[in-house]
């Protein structure tokens, strides 16, 4: 297959490359988040991509349609989506928290504060 | 007919357990009901050992769809003898939690801690049991979500910060693991372990299952807390309130290393893994730099949660080691720690919840004396230490001499060399709170200090009891530990 006909992939990689760097990078606890979440949509879009079938259709029994697509991916991908979702909730959660307790939500003035204890 | 149900009631108990836990308006309510599900869950979980032990592997269709296309409980010797441990190790610390949670969890917030709980217990559960790649990664996700709370409640509030961290690691590993599963289902079309680990041999030379090989390697590492990527774990430790501790550290990385072994013997098969992929090379050598580095950095942690914390990647590393080996001597060696280091680590964990509850504090310098103040739990305490640093009669020389005995049999020498120095290095970490707490004399203006209640004691005991016992009885440890690697590389009937 072409370097186009891989286009899909093309974008998980960049999508999961820059959510990955902004978590690595990033002080801000929120920002974290943003790339957390970044770098699991690229894997929603991987399984999603990979349920395509060329040609094939939505899987519904209909007349004179043969040939569907793999249903089974994106069945999968809406549980990790759920779960995503909750990772998201439960991640802002603790950064509420965090800020109640250190007055702040980046990471080096966090750190400050606990070394000067 | 009940019995041929016991798979699926491993989980569903504990499942349908913590929205019904939700419903208790008492912390007390919440704990018996906990403590109640965690003792139905162990005994289902011995009566599945037995099964297994005497048909040697139980199949269990969920919903009575076929194996290949329905969701499948699949156990043998190996996940046989975690779901115990893990089963054990929570009923025993609830038996401990009353006391140590009402000192150390607001009353609001105890029923919710008890929820969280048994949904982290129903994910260690379900991943354990689980013969489907995909089901694994929601249970993985519904005890990694549940252990971010559990963590997050200790009263320092540095147990945010550390639940945050190990949030952000632990999502980046399980999304890890996910997109493994996924490559490894783009090519085989399966999700079922069983089913994969039969279509894999003959799709060894993809680029894409050898990437998925690589995910999963990457992602397991993560949860497991394998050197270098332990970084969320001494925090996570230190910080979350003494019962979790002591429940994690006993359980959630033993699940994982139970993941590792799945993945690599029992899905791409040891040929693969050991053979076309370079694992053995890397395994040995971030094992034996876990060893080393843990010990070592565990004798300058002046919180002791922190330092058995260190030891705990260092313990992880001997498991490593064993599993390097890929031998029949050195899976069972990985088994038998698994097993014992849950039962020290447990141990000693509760012992520092009881010191935790009497002084509220786990720094060195404030065990100074306490040895004749506390003399049940410091005792419990240094058999405890005893067995981690591995002397005869206790389970750590058990498990430390079958890895010997196992890099002996290969002539692995620096291996045996790196164990002797990994247990020296525990003698020294050890001996830092022997020497505090017996011979150092407790400071004028310290308040009178009096021995933790029996309720929190006795469950101490039992588990530093159990390191005796399984110091000196080994056939049921050794022999499941024997029959696991069995199963693992193939071999069993």
């Amino acid at each position: 297959m072409s370097a186009a006909g891989l286009y899909n992939y093309w974008i998980v990689i960049l999508l999961m490359m820059a959510g990955f760097y902004v978590v690595i990078s990033s002080g801000n606890l929120v920002k974290k988040i943003v790339g957390l979440n970044l770098f699991q949509a690229s894997v929603f879009i991987l399984y999603i991509s990979m349920g395509k079938v060329a040609g094939g259709s939505a899987p519904i029994l209909r007349e004179g349609v043969t040939q569907f697509s793999n249903p089974l991916p994106h069945v999968l991908i809406l549980t990790a989506i759920v779960v995503g979702v909750a990772t998201t909730a439960l991640g802002l959660a603790l950064v509420v928290r965090i800020r109640e307790a250190y007055g702040t939500a980046e990471e080096d003035e966090i750190h400050q504060q606990d070394e000067s204890l | 007919m009940i019995a041929a149900q016991l798979p699926a009631l491993q989980v569903v108990v504990p499942l349908l357990g913590a929205p019904l836990c939700l419903l208790a308006r008492k912390g007390n309510t919440a704990w018996a009901l906990t403590l109640a599900i965690s003792a139905v869950a162990l005994l289902v979980a011995t009566l599945l050992l037995g099964q297994v032990l005497a048909q040697g592997s139980v199949a269990y269709a969920f919903g009575g769809w076929a194996a290949p296309w329905g969701i499948e409980y699949r156990l043998d010797a190996v996940n046989a003898i975690v779901l115990l441990i893990v089963t054990g190790i929570s009923t025993v610390v609830l038996l401990f939690a009353k006391t140590s949670v009402a000192h150390e969890i607001r009353p609001e917030q105890q029923v919710l801690f008890y929820t969280s709980w048994l949904l982290c217990l129903t994910g260690l559960l379900g991943i354990t049991i689980t013969g489907d790649a995909f089901n694994l990664f929601v249970f993985l996700e519904i005890s990694s979500l549940s252990s971010y709370v559990l963590i997050s409640l200790g009263s320092d509030r540095r147990a945010l910060t550390a639940a945050y961290q190990y949030l952000i690691m632990g999502t980046i590993g399980a999304t890890f693991i996910l997109i493994g599963i996924g490559l490894l289902y783009m090519v085989t079309g399966t999700l079922n372990m069983a089913d994969l680990a039969g279509r894999l041999p003959e799709l060894t030379a993809s680029r894409t299952v050898r990437t998925a090989f690589a995910f999963l390697t990457v992602g397991i590492g993560l949860k497991l807390a394998l050197f270098p990527l332990h970084l969320w774990l001494p925090n996570a430790y230190a910080y979350a309130p003494s019962v979790v501790t002591a429940f994690l550290a006993a359980t959630a990385t033993k699940v994982a290393i139970y993941m590792l072994l799945r993945f690599m013997f029992s899905v791409f098969g040891a040929g693969f893994s050991f053979g076309a992929m370079p694992l053995p090379t890397l395994l040995v050598l971030l094992g034996a730099a876990a060893v080393l580095s843990g010990s070592t950095v565990a004798i300058f942690q002046h919180n002791i949660k922190r330092m058995l914390a260190y030891s705990s990647v260092a313990q992880i590393g001997y498991m490593v080691l064993g599993m390097s080996l890929a031998s029949s001597a050195g899976l069972t060696a990985a088994v038998l720690h698994l097993f014992n280091h849950a039962l020290m680590k447990g141990g000693l964990f509760l012992a520092l919840g009881c010191i935790a509850w009497r002084l509220g504090s786990v720094r060195l310098g404030d065990l100074a004396g306490l040895g004749y103040r506390m003399p049940w739990t410091m005792a419990a305490f240094v058999a405890g230490g005893l067995s981690l640093i591995g002397l005869p009669l206790t389970a750590g020389f058990i498990s430390k001499w079958y890895l010997v005995l196992a890099a002996l049999e290969q002539g692995w020498w620096p291996v045996v060399m790196v164990v002797v120095a990994g247990s020296l290095l525990a003698v020294v970490y050890i001996w830092r709170v022997i020497e505090t707490a017996y011979f150092r004399d407790r400071g004028e203006p310290a308040p009178p200090v009096q021995e933790a209640p029996l309720s929190m004691l006795l469950p101490t005991w039992l588990l530093v009891g159990a390191n005796v016992y399984f110091g000196i009885y080994t056939d049921l440890s050794v022999g499941v530990a024997s029959q696991a690697a069995r199963v693992l590389l193939g071999t069993a009937p």
